[in-house]
Order: C-alpha cells, then sequence, then structure tokens
C-alpha cells in the first residue's frame, strides 16, 4: 500500500548502478588477470634473447641484447611499462618478427573477428530453435532425438569433425577447398567456399553447448506455476514460448550464449589449424612455441578482455530483462 | 419452470498412470451440478481430488492424467474436445484463480497486461475497453489506486493485493465459471478477511457462478451456497452450506468440522518456575541487510524483544507474515546474529552465531521449519537423515545408531517400513513427522517450532498438534511455537506472545486469550478468524482503517496506530504506549485500559 506515495527517482538509475558495478568488476578482473598472464609468461622456459640469437651466441652478446629488450629490470618494472603500452594501444614489439604486436594483431583479429561473426549467425538461431523446440516436447520423441544429436555433437572432437568434413567435401566430393583462403576481392562464392567447413565445424560444438542450456533455462521456467496459470488463461503455446517464458529465461539463455560465443575466440585454434586459417589462435600458439612474450601477452589479454565483454553483455541483458533489477 | 443447471458434471473419473503402470483413479464417478449464479464448494484433505476436478472443469489435468466424464458448462460440452476448443474456453468462458498469486504471476510482465490477456487472446474486448473494465473490477475488489496499479510488477505487491489482482483477471471475460483454488490459503487472517470480502461483493455485482476450492470449512461456509465433501477422490457428501454445517451427515464430514476446532489434552502447567528459565531473551535487535554505523541492519526487523521459557513451557509466538516471529527463532538459534541483546540457556549466555557455540549448546535448541520438503534433503532416506544427528551429538553408529532411529520413528509414530523410504514419497504429515523426530534425535532441551503445521491439512495438523503435546509431556521438552493461527497456539502453549512489526505488543497465558479484553492487534488477529457458520462474514464489523495521515516516524509511537480502530487523536499518535497489566494478567503495549479495552 506503500510505494504509491514514495519519491519519484528516475528509473534508470538503479539498473545503471548495477551495470556500473558489473563494468568495476570486469575491469578489476581484466586488471587480475594481466597481471597472472605477465606472471605465467615469465615462467615459461627459455630466454626470448636466447632463443633470438641461437645456440652460438656468447653469454655478453646474450646479456647485451636482454638489455637492449629491458629483459633485466625487475618484473614489477617491466609489468608497469608493459601494461601501460596495453592502455595506450601499443603492446610492444615482437621478438621473433621484429614488428610490431599491434601490427601483427591487427592483421589477425579481421580474421578472427569475421570467422566468429559469422559461426555466431549460423549457431544462434539453430541453437536457440534446438533449444526451444526440446523444450517444448520434453520428454517426447523429438526431444530425445535433438537430445542425442546434441550430445553427439558435445562429444565429438572438433579436429574429427574438421577432419571429416575435409574428407567428405573436400577429398571425396570435391566441393570446397580445404584450406580456407580468402582471395584479395573475394566474390560471394569464393567467400562461402572458403568459410563453409571452418564455420560448420565451429558451429557444431558452439550449437550443441548453448542448445543444451537453453533447453535447460527454458524447461526451469516451464515448471513454474505462471506457466500453469497462462496455460489455464488460454494462451496458445508460441505466445506461451515468446511472451510469458522467454522473458524470463533471457538471463541464463544469453550468459550460455556469451560462455559458448567466446570460446570461438582461444578455442578455434584447432579449426584454425586444419584450415590453415590465420586467426588469433593460431598466432598465440605460434607465440607460445618461440617465446615470443609480448605477442603471447597481447593475444591473451585480447582472450581474456572478449569474454569479459561478453559475460558483460550477457549481465546487462539479465539485468534490463528481470523488473525486479531493473526497478532496484 | 425447472432452470437447466449452469455447471452440469456426470461421471467425473481421473486417472493417472503411476511410475510401475498401474492405472490409479484419483477421482472417481464425481457428479454435482451448480445453478447459474451459485458458488459450489469443494472441501478436503490434501489428496482428496478437490483441485483435480476443479481443473478438469477446465479440461485440464496435471501430469498426463487423463479424465473421463462428461463435462458441460454453459453451452459448452468440455469432454473428448481437442486443445484448440480447450483453449478457447480457458481463461474466457472458465476462468482460474491459482492459489498462490504471487507465483501465478509472471514476474517479468506488469500487472495490466497480464489482466486483459485473457480478453485480448480471446478477443471478448479491445485493449482500451478491458483495461477500462480491468479498473472498474480493481476499484470493486477494493484495491488502493485501481488507476494506477496495474503498471506494476509482481514483485511490487502484497500477497493479498496479488490474490485480489488475480480475481479481476478470472472476471475480466465475464465468464460463465470461476474457479477458485485455495485463494486465500496463503494469507494471513487479517488479509483473508479483506480478500474474502472482496470476492463475495464481486460475486455479487458479476452475478458470477463459481467453484471455490478449500481446505477450510469456515471459509467455505462464507463463499459458498452448496458444499460438497470430498475424501480420496470420492464425495462423501453434498448439500447446501447452511444444512450441512448445521446438520452433518458423513462421519468424515464431522470429523473435518472436529478438526477445524483443534483441542490438545491439556497439560498439568511445569513446576513453579526455577531461579533461571531455561531461556531467555533479553533485548534483541536484529534485522537484515548491511549494517550501518550505529550499528542498525538495513531492514530491522526485532527491536528490543524480551522472552523466556522455563523448563517443559511452551510459549506461543503469533503475529502476521513480516511481524518478525521467525526472526526470533532465527537469532535464537544462532543462525541470524542480532545487533544488541542476549540469548542464554539455563542462565547462561550463549554466542550469537553457531560456530561459536558449543557443540552441547547446539544439541539443546533444536529448530524445525515449517517446509519439511525443504528442510529435509531429498536425495537421504529416512534412515540417513535421523542417523546423522545421532552421529554428530550422541557418536552412534551402526546397530546402536539403528536402534535409535527405531525408536525415534516410534516416537513419532511412524511405521520403521519409512526407514529406507525417501521424503518424497512420504505424505506431508508424514514427512512433518520426520522433520520432529530429526530434531528429537539429538535430546534437545527446547525446539523451536517455526509455522511447523502451517502447511498441513487441519486433520493432520490436529495429529500433529496432540504428538506435539505427548512429546511435551513424556519428554518434557519446551517449545518455542511459532505460528500464524491463533487457534493452534491456544491448543498447545500455556504463554502467548503476540509480536506486530518486531514488537512484543502482548505476552499473557492462554487463557486470558478466550475472551476480552486484548490488545487492539490481538482482538483484530482473533475476530479476523473466520467462524464455523454462515454469514459470519457477512456480519464482520471490522472495516479497514483509513491510515492516519502524516505520522511522525517515531519509532516510539504505538507501531500499530495506522490500522487501530481503537486510536485516539490526540493520545495514541503523539506518545509511546505504556507498557500495562491487564486485570487478566495480561501485559499489553498500549494507552488504552481494561476497562476501554473490554467491549
Amino acid at each position: 500500500m506503500s510505494g504509491s506515495a514514495s519519491a519519484q527517482r528516475p528509473t534508470w538509475i538503479a539498473p545503471l548502478r548495477l551495470i556500473a558495478a558489473r563494468i568495476g568488476a570486469a575491469l578489476l578482473t581484466l586488471l587480475l588477470v594481466s597481471m597472472v598472464i605477465f606472471a605465467i609468461s615469465g615462467l615459461l622456459p627459455g630466454d626470448a634473447a636466447q632463443e633470438a640469437l641461437g645456440q652460438g651466441a656468447t653469454a655478453g652478446q646474450i646479456a647485451a641484447l636482454r638489455h637492449e629488450m629491458g629483459l633485466d629490470q625487475p618484473g614489477p618494472v617491466r609489468y608497469v611499462r608493459w601494461l601501460g603500452g596495453i592502455v595506450k594501444g601499443d603492446p610492444g614489439t615482437s621478438i621473433v618478427a621484429n614488428q610490431p604486436v599491434s601490427k601483427i594483431i591487427s592483421e589477425r583479429l579481421p580474421n578472427t573477428l569475421r570467422l566468429a561473426a559469422l559461426t555466431s549467425m549460423v549457431a544462434v538461431p539453430l541453437a536457440f530453435l534446438i533449444g526451444v523446440f526440446s523444450a517444448i516436447a520434453r520428454g517426447r520423441r523429438l526431444d530425445r532425438a535433438l537430445n542425442v544429436l546434441t550430445l553427439s555433437m558435445v562429444a565429438l572432437p572438433e579436429f574429427l569433425v574438421a577432419t571429416l568434413a575435409v574428407l567428405l567435401f573436400a577429398v571425396k566430393l570435391r566441393w570446397l577447398p580445404s584450406i580456407a583462403l580468402v582471395p584479395q576481392e573475394p566474390t560471394l562464392g569464393e567467400f562461402l567456399r572458403a568459410y563453409t567447413m571452418p564455420v560448420i565445424s565451429l558451429a557444431v560444438i558452439v550449437v550443441a553447448q548453448m542448445a543444451r542450456m537453453i533447453r535447460a533455462a527454458i524447461i526451469a521456467e516451464l515448471d513454474r506455476p505462471y506457466v500453469e496459470m497462462a496455460r489455464l488463461k488460454g494462451v496458445r503455446p508460441g505466445r506461451l514460448i515468446f511472451r510469458h517464458v522467454l522473458p524470463n529465461a533471457i538471463g541464463p539463455i544469453v550468459n550460455a550464449m556469451a560462455l559458448s560465443l567466446s570460446y570461438l575466440f582461444g578455442g578455434a585454434i584447432i579449426v584454425e589449424t586444419i584450415f590453415s586459417y590465420p586467426g588469433l589462435a593460431s598466432l598465440m600458439v605460434n607465440a607460445v612455441t618461440s617465446r615470443d612474450m609480448p605477442l603471447l601477452q597481447a593475444c591473451a589479454m585480447i582472450f581474456c578482455a572478449t569474454y569479459l565483454l561478453l559475460v558483460l553483455i550477457a549481465d546487462t541483458v539479465a539485468i534490463l530483462a528481470n523488473p525486479q533489477l531493473r526497478k532496484g | 419452470m425447472t432452470t437447466p443447471s449452469h455447471v452440469d458434471v456426470r461421471d467425473l473419473s481421473v486417472t493417472v498412470r503411476r511410475p510401475d503402470g498401474t492405472l490409479l483413479r484419483i477421482v472417481d464417478s464425481v457428479s454435482f451440478s451448480i445453478p447459474r449464479g451459485e458458488v459450489l464448494a469443494l472441501i478436503g484433505e490434501s489428496g482428496s481430488g478437490k483441485t483435480t476436478i476443479a481443473l478438469s472443469l477446465m479440461g485440464y489435468a496435471r501430469g498426463g492424467a487423463v479424465i473421463s466424464g462428461q463435462i458441460r458448462v454453459g453451452n459448452a460440452s468440455l469432454d473428448g474436445v481437442g486443445p484448440a476448443s480447450l483453449a478457447a474456453q480457458r481463461g474466457n468462458r472458465i476462468t482460474y484463480v491459482a492459489q498462490s498469486a504471487a507465483a501465478a504471476f509472471n514476474p517479468s510482465r506488469r500487472i495490466i497486461d497480464q489482466v486483459i490477456e485473457p480478453a485480448l487472446i480471446h478477443r471478448t474486448a479491445a485493449a482500451p475497453a478491458a483495461r477500462e473494465r480491468a479498473i472498474g473490477l480493481f476499484r470493486a475488489l477494493a484495491l488502493p489506486t485501481p488507476e494506477t496499479i496495474g503498471e506494476r510488477y509482481p514483485h511490487e505487491l502484497s500477497g493479498g493485493q496479488l490474490q485480489r489482482l488475480m480475481a479481476a483477471m478470472a472476471l475480466i471475460t465475464k465468464p460463465d465459471v470461476v474457479i477458485f483454488d485455495e485463494p486465500t490459503t496463503a494469507l494471513d487472517v487479517t488479509t483473508q478477511v479483506e480478500v474474502l470480502q472482496a470476492f463475495r461483493r464481486v460475486f455479487r455485482e458479476e452475478g458470477a457462478t463459481g467453484v471455490y476450492v478449500s481446505h477450510d470449512l469456515a471459509v467455505v461456509a462464507q463463499m459458498a451456497d452448496h458444499i460438497l465433501v470430498l475424501n480420496g477422490g470420492k464425495v462423501r457428501e453434498q448439500n447446501s452450506a447452511a444444512t450441512l454445517i448445521a446438520e452433518p451427515q458423513d462421519d468424515y464430514t464431522r470429523m473435518l468440522m472436529s478438526a477445524a476446532q483443534p483441542v490438545v489434552q491439556a497439560i498439568t502447567p511445569p513446576a513453579p518456575k526455577a531461579a533461571t528459565p531455561l531461556l531467555e531473551i533479553d533485548g534483541i535487535f536484529a534485522g537484515y541487510g548491511p549494517i550501518d554505523r550505529e550499528g542498525r541492519p538495513a531492514n530491522p526487523v526485532l527491536s528490543a524483544v524480551s522472552l523466556s521459557i522455563g523448563k517443559g513451557a511452551a510459549l506461543g509466538v503469533i503475529g502476521e507474515s513480516g511481524s518478525g516471529k521467525s526472526t526470533v527463532a532465527r537469532v535464537v538459534a544462532g543462525l541470524l546474529t542480532p545487533t544488541a541483546g542476549t540469548v542464554s540457556l539455563d542462565g547462561e549466555v550463549l554466542a550469537p552465531t553457531l560456530a561459536e557455540r558449543t557443540r552441547e549448546q547446539l544439541r539443546r535448541v533444536q529448530i524445525v521449519f515449517q517446509n519439511a520438503d525443504v528442510a529435509l534433503n531429498p536425495a537421504h532416506s529416512v534412515g540417513e537423515i535421523l542417523a546423522r544427528p545421532l552421529r554428530f551429538y550422541h557418536g552412534k553408529t551402526g546397530a546402536d545408531a539403528r536402534r535409535r532411529v527405531n525408536e525415534l520413528l516410534d516416537l513419532t509414530r511412524l511405521p520403521s517400513s519409512v526407514i529406507d523410504r525417501r521424503c518424497g514419497e512420504l505424505s506431508g504429515g508424514q514427512k512433518q513427522r520426520v522433520n520432529l523426530a530429526r530434531a528429537l534425535a539429538a535430546e534437545p532441551d527446547i525446539i523451536l517450532c517455526d509455522e511447523v503445521t502451517s502447511a498441513l491439512d487441519t486433520v493432520v495438523r490436529g495429529a500433529i498438534l496432540d504428538l506435539l503435546g505427548d512429546l511435551r509431556r513424556d519428554l518434557g521438552l519446551a517449545y518455542l511455537f511459532i505460528s500464524h493461527d491463533i487457534a493452534t497456539v491456544k491448543a498447545l502453549c500455556d504463554e502467548i506472545v503476540v509480536f506486530y512489526k518486531g514488537t512484543r505488543v502482548e505476552h499473557g497465558t492462554s487463557d486470558a486469550y478466550a475472551a476480552p479484553p486484548y490488545h487492539p492487534y490481538t482482538e483484530l488477529l482473533i475476530t479476523s478468524v473466520p467462524e464455523l457458520r454462515p454469514g459470519w462474514l457477512a456480519d464482520y464489523p471490522y472495516q479497514p482503517v483509513a491510515p492516519v495521515a502524516n505520522v511522525t516516524q517515531s519509532s516510539d509511537i504505538c507501531r500499530f496506530l495506522q490500522r487501530c480502530p481503537r486510536s485516539r487523536q490526540g493520545l495514541c499518535d503523539i506518545a509511546a504506549p505504556p507498557l500495562r497489566t491487564l486485570e487478566n494478567g495480561s501485559r499489553i503495549l498500549c494507552h488504552l485500559d481494561t476497562s476501554e479495552l473490554a467491549h
């Protein structure tokens, strides 16, 4: 009976505060992660100066190069200098390629983004449909069939999916190229031919994960009393799902999507390798093998930042979708 | 001229398939009819099939049950029609008011959108017209700010308001029949009266036909023209409300009626109070949320609460939801740290948190929660649940523990066959017995009973109260018995404390609550309990009191002032109420004295 008289505060204050808190937490996490990345990359065996000069270098040459690269400075000093560089958009110079890390990454990042975006465009609607339909048909034949399908998709290792796809489409049927090389000015046909197999291989695992989590989120809602009430109001199944259930399930669903999509960045390594696709994940693996610390650290930061960004977006959507949080 | 009845049900049966494949009839050949404009009540315990019957009027069965028989509502026949025709009837010609409106409203949609949705999907009205009708219904149901209340979300409204809003949703399409499924069971007695009054008024105005499902005969007597008594899916008795209550024919009906007034065999009060009480609560302040610099929690609940319970005594605590009665139990049990005050056991001050209490102290104070479903681990068998406190408190294992578990089952009158079953397989009453047995396993001196009978049917409640009485007599247990139901508390306890908004407004012996004078709030609680006679609601004198405007938010003045029908301007809204002792020995927090409160 109170409330009507309560002072009118702008309605956007409460959600804004919550979202600001989430952003703060994300930035703090990123800072902690940067420390961990820096500390761990220092633990990797081998020395960049040693690696650069090869076996025949004298101790004096190595020491000189170490000094030149700033490797003889104490850890905290190097960390602060490195973090400052990252913030300014200059994560240093690649030791191996002798080029600015930012330049190397700017060549690879669009490729990874493009592959991730294409895969999302395929995977999100597909996962959504599978999740919704198997939730509605819970326990019935359609649900069981979709369950078997998604479970086997989760269980299949992606190198197997990718290899089988290559064997089938490239070797046997000769429909698609086995290497995802996109020419400079691709036609739509060339573009699709290049991306089909990588996208399929990545989508298989992502769709399965997302579909299972979406199904679980919707089923959890379907058991709640307001769904029975809606049925007793004569609400038809389509409206029930879209108008009644989804607004309540959207929080868990977007979180499930964020987790799956973040995999498209760091987890694409196998697909990138099999299709010789020049993305970030393979760049990072190369950086590990060649002890290219500045490049490795920058890649790791990008993956973490992407992950945090996706989770942040998911949290924001969840906050805005929930009137209890939205209205504070 | 005989008018054909409005609702006609012939040989209705509902059958479910059990996990082992056998069929079970949960409703067996039930027939009834309802003339237009009348209300039929379905009454019985849980498992009697009353909700199943009500839902089958909408062609709806939970968990894949099968409905057979003839069901006619208005001109529509509901047996053997497809899902599309059923959906066209539901929410349109036949509507439903659920037991818990708080759960049955969609949490992420505005109330008004949900209330007018049936009119829109069944195209009985356009949005503006439906909105207008909704506001009219809100007004008829005595909801505050009828024009704007619909703009809110469910979490912004109280349980009583939501229940009335749900009735508005059920009436929006001018249905042939409205089904009320225990619509007031989850409400406080004081709220229940307001909601029942609103329902009655709007039913009259709309001339609606209704089915009213309840386990509470006294409530039903106020609402129904006809009553149908159900037990185990079969009709036991069917008659007009007045006749059935005046002259019940069936034994089962008579049992229901006697269970509505619980009586526990009198217990000789414990020996004169020893020097130190068993449990003493002194000046407790407690609440929830972050604690500010002055040591006050964001949501203060209890302020300056003091109580004491002697060995083997039973102290009842009553009040509405939000009065802080459960918080008392949580503080005593060590689940909530008070911001001030102490709890002592046998004169020895207990640490405020569980972690700092000794195992012996933990053993002596046990708590039993309202909802056994939630309190007992569903993955454990009854034997495991009971064995755990035996090992923890007494180091009993193996055959020793097994023997004690059997004793505990005996003590709580459970068959020893339940030992290997999980709680999910037990009935509500059995689960609550297991819940009690778990507390008894510790061999405590006092049990904190937090609404332990509130989720139970009247008949089961009576049996649990008997058990509690016997345990007290045989084992010398003391109880802190928390309930919102004054009849239950009176039956079991020697003394009763009444809580209002975290303060103790009255404290007296159980006998003192038999007749006035009492605190105006106690009076409201007692008079709000429906009596088992038709017409009680029509005679009910209480009218909601308009809140006194601009009350200074001083913590000293009477907290009940805004709702008090006896408040005096220039007295109650200025000074703090004194603690006075009435002639019957009760101590109350009120400005008025015995003579002023006696009539």
